[in-house]
């Protein structure tokens, strides 16, 4: 009886191994088709792929976690989505339009081809590389989590996740972004129908959604609003802006944006994509149930997860756990590739020229599994909740926030020396608020805090270099080269 | 002035309106009024894009 949630979930695993497979089988496979699938993917696919990165464990388990945890402030979750896509408008199409002029492949193609600097990539892959990691632990305590609710929690954490490790290292081996295309539609399907089912039936269970927030508001009350644990209306808007201008900023976020066929195709997907957010609220609902349900749990993250199996039967509780499976996996294995690609040809291949790209794709395959291994061993000593892990992913990744705006909006007014010393303060500032334990300071979000940092060490290092660049661009330029200043905005 | 100028408004209906829409009660909807709120915002971002989008003439050029 209760081996028909494993049974069920390790069925979901073997469905979503099948389709990697099934669609590798009629590709030839180089890097680019690897990573990029060729640039042929339509309008639909691009949804899919775009809208499979933003459902992902963070909200399922993460977003459920947080309203059971924290409250009000989980609402933050529903704002920074809609910046995020009017941002888009905006953003998008000219790092879509200069990305497929040049055919670059990767986030810091972008950087090193603007700058003209390999050095300044590879200081963006690395900083991807880490920004993924804390993304990647948190998909990665998900699927261990369900393995291990599967299992009725007969089996340990520890290895619950080693084999979430071991399943995400290997699809991500045998995939590739074709795999991981539809995977995504199944998966999109399945955690749509196990959200809504999971976030009306909950509330439904005590009492309805008007008398659920009715009790929850008397028994603790402010709890609903912001407020709590110093996270007020500064802390809000200052995360809602952090995470809404990062949103695009991580490396395979950045990189999808290189797969759509037009870039019309982003300014369409503006308009319809804040309202598949309004999803979010059944992940909310389900959290605040669980509130009522399973009072006291220690771990906040198996919020969901235990009101679940406290409510459900057997199978059904397996359905859901497939469904999170497949949630982890899919952005799981887009990150880890990511990762591999980043290595492999922003950091290798500057050191190798000489690589062929057989070569190269050992190298990828074989950071896949290097990546994995470190997460591992960052996740089985953390009982991080999974918003502030990627919370901790943000603080990093926006840091390139200020020199992509302005090489797309007045790229006269940032220089190589400038994108270097703003990133690196920010960075250095996210690491040293990172190690001091300090997510908030004076109220704000302090990731928020490095990005005023960033913007201003940007502008003013830009604004002192000016001449220095203008000099390099004259030595470095031969006739026949493109000018590697004229970006897309003429000046 | 671009129509494109339309987008900041959801954006100042978000960073700006929290301050005023920090609140339990009323419960709206079966929310919170802090959640209520978002949830109209998003709807409303929604809108205007999609108003911006149909009217903005780097659409209509490329067709």
């Amino acid at each position: 009886m209760t081996s028909v949630p494993l049974v069920i979930i390790a069925l979901s695993i073997a469905v979503a191994f099948v389709l990697a497979l099934w669609s590798r089988a009629h590709k030839r496979m180089d890097l680019e088709q690897w990573a990029v699938a060729g640039r042929g993917f339509g309008a639909l696919f691009v949804f899919l792929l775009l809208a499979g990165e933003i459902y992902t464990t963070f909200t399922f388990l993460g977003g459920s976690g947080w309203a059971y945890g924290t409250g009000g402030p989980a609402a933050y979750i529903l704002a920074y989505g809609a910046v995020a896509y009017v941002l888009s408008y905006f953003l998008l199409p000219p790092i879509w339009r200069y990305a497929k002029e040049r055919n670059l492949l990767s986030q810091p193609d972008f950087f090193t081809a603007q700058f003209d600097s390999r050095l300044l990539g590879a200081l963006v892959a690395v900083v991807g590389v880490i920004a993924l990691v804390p993304y990647l632990q948190s998909q990665m305590t998900g699927l261990g989590l369900i393995v291990q609710m599967a299992t009725y929690g007969r089996l340990p954490e520890a290895w619950a996740i080693a084999i979430a490790m071991l399943v995400l290292a290997l699809y991500v081996t045998l995939s590739g972004v074709h795999g991981t295309a539809w995977t995504a539609v199944l998966k999109d399907l399945a955690i749509l129908a196990v959200v809504v089912a999971v976030g009306v039936l909950l509330p439904a269970r005590v009492g309805g959604l008007h008398a659920m927030f009715t009790s929850i508001a008397h028994l603790r009350p402010g709890f609903l609003q912001l407020g709590a644990k110093g996270m007020g209306v500064p802390w809000f808007i200052s995360t809602v802006a952090l995470t809404g201008l990062g949103f695009y900023m991580w490396p395979h976020a950045f990189g999808a944006v290189y797969t759509a066929k037009h870039e019309r195709v982003f300014r369409r997907n503006a308009t319809f994509l804040p309202l598949y957010q309004l999803i979010l609220l059944f992940v909310f609902f389900a959290g605040f149930a669980a509130i009522l349900m399973v009072p006291g749990l220690k771990n906040s993250n198996l919020a969901l997860l235990a009101a679940v199996q406290h409510v459900f039967p057997a199978w059904a509780v397996g359905v859901i756990g497939g469904a999170g499976v497949l949630t982890a996996m899919v952005p799981g294995s887009l990150m880890l590739m990511t990762a591999g690609t980043l290595v492999a040809e922003n950091l290798y291949r500057p050191l190798r020229p000489s690589a062929t790209s057989a070569e190269i794709q050992t190298v990828a395959r074989v950071v896949v599994w290097m990546v994995a291994a470190i997460t591992f061993l960052f996740s089985i000593h953390s009982n991080a909740a999974i918003v502030a892990l990627l919370l901790m992913g943000y603080n990093f990744v926006t840091q390139f926030f200020p020199t992509v705006f302005l090489c797309v909006w007045r790229r006269a007014w940032v220089t190589l020396p400038g994108a270097v010393c703003g990133i690196l303060a920010g960075e250095l500032l996210v690491a040293y608020f990172a190690l001091t334990d300090h997510a908030i300071v004076a109220g704000l979000n302090s990731g928020f805090i490095a990005l005023v940092a960033n913007f201003l060490v940007t502008l003013v290092v830009s604004a002192a270099t000016r001449s220095w660049e203008a000099r390099r661009a004259g030595q470095r330029n031969a006739p026949t080269q493109a000018d590697p200043a004229s970006g897309f905005d003429v000046f | 002035m671009s129509i494109r100028v339309l987008a900041l408004i959801p954006i100042l209906c978000i960073f700006v309106g929290v301050a005023f829409a920090n609140r339990t009660y009323p419960i709206v909807l079966g929310m919170p009024f802090l959640f209520f709120y978002m949830v109209a915002c998003i709807v409303f971002t929604s809108i205007v894009m999609a108003i911006v989008y149909a009217l903005d003439p780097a659409n209509r050029r490329e067709e």
